[in-house]
């Protein structure tokens, strides 16, 4: 039994993507280069492919600044988070901030208006302010530290 | 091709790739410089004092080069959206700043259409570079 229960385990990591304990990696290392410096590279999983589609179309003009790639990157990418995506929920329209799905606003309901913008957070999308690995897709609860 | 064959192939590309695009700082300045003498046979050479103006002023939008990158930038920056920490921008601080050609590129393609709203000239790269290269914690 103990056999089967490691062997299982081992899958499930070797799987990666499990929304339910929150650790999303290991991320593509293109993804990684190209979209994680400005910002953390999002996990693919927060976001239907629709709506990745419609963000890579826009990337020249991405929430007002010029975060182009070169083709070949934007093929791997494109092909990475779609393959990778969620299944888009009925009535979400196409969001282009995770910040603004249903699943973002439930997780973080506990956060005080006051920590969203005090100047260690400063804004939603810094994720690895609170999410210590969160350059490692981990959110988990472990590595959490909210900023006093 | 054999699977051990793939395998050796992509750990050889590995290992070679980065080896073959690395370069100094230092180098990157002198190709800047050599391709400035060639577009301009009277070119006097790079200026650091105009490097660390250019990079700490606006230039018709939102943002300098040190919204992100901090006016002083052995220092490490954050990203004036989304409040990202960004690693030291000046080499003597961050020994991976300036050593692969494509990325520098790809970075002044990006944040000069941001901070400039068009690319920048190759004397303002120069400049820049000169200024940052100078720079020590």
């Amino acid at each position: 039994m103990k056999t089967i229960a490691t062997a299982a385990a081992l899958v499930l990591c070797a799987a990666g993507a499990q929304a339910g304990d929150h650790r999303f990696g290991p991320a593509n290392a293109t993804y990684r280069a190209e979209c994680g410096s400005c910002h953390v590279a999002y996990p693919p999983q927060l976001l239907s492919a629709v709506s990745w589609k419609a963000l890579l179309a826009g990337l020249d003009k991405h929430f007002g600044s010029d975060a182009s790639v070169d083709a070949a990157a934007m093929k791997e990418i494109g092909d990475y988070l779609a393959r990778n995506a969620r299944t888009p929920r009925n009535g979400e329209g196409i969001p282009l901030r995770i910040t603004e799905t249903r699943w973002f606003v439930r997780e973080h309901d506990e956060v005080p208006a006051a920590t969203w913008t005090g100047s260690a957070v400063k804004s939603r999308a810094n994720c690895g302010a609170c999410h210590t690995q969160a350059d490692n897709l981990d959110f988990g609860e472990r590595s959490l530290r909210v900023p006093k | 091709m054999t699977r051990t064959a793939l395998l050796l192939t992509g750990l050889l590309a590995g290992v070679l790739a980065p080896l073959a695009h690395a370069q100094t700082p230092a180098d990157m300045l002198a190709a800047f410089e050599r391709d400035a003498r060639k577009a301009d046979p009277a070119f006097k050479g790079f200026s650091a004092a105009r490097g660390e103006v250019f990079f700490r002023s606006t230039h018709g939008a939102q943002w300098s080069c040190a919204s992100c990158h901090t006016d002083v930038p052995v220092q490490a920056g954050r990203h004036a959206r989304t409040g990202k920490t960004i690693s030291p921008l000046a080499p003597a601080a961050d020994a991976a700043r300036f050593t692969d050609p494509a990325k520098v590129e790809k970075w002044f393609k990006r944040n000069c259409n941001d901070v400039a709203g068009r690319s920048c000239t190759l004397t303002e790269k120069g400049d820049v570079l000169t200024w940052l290269n100078s720079l020590h914690p």
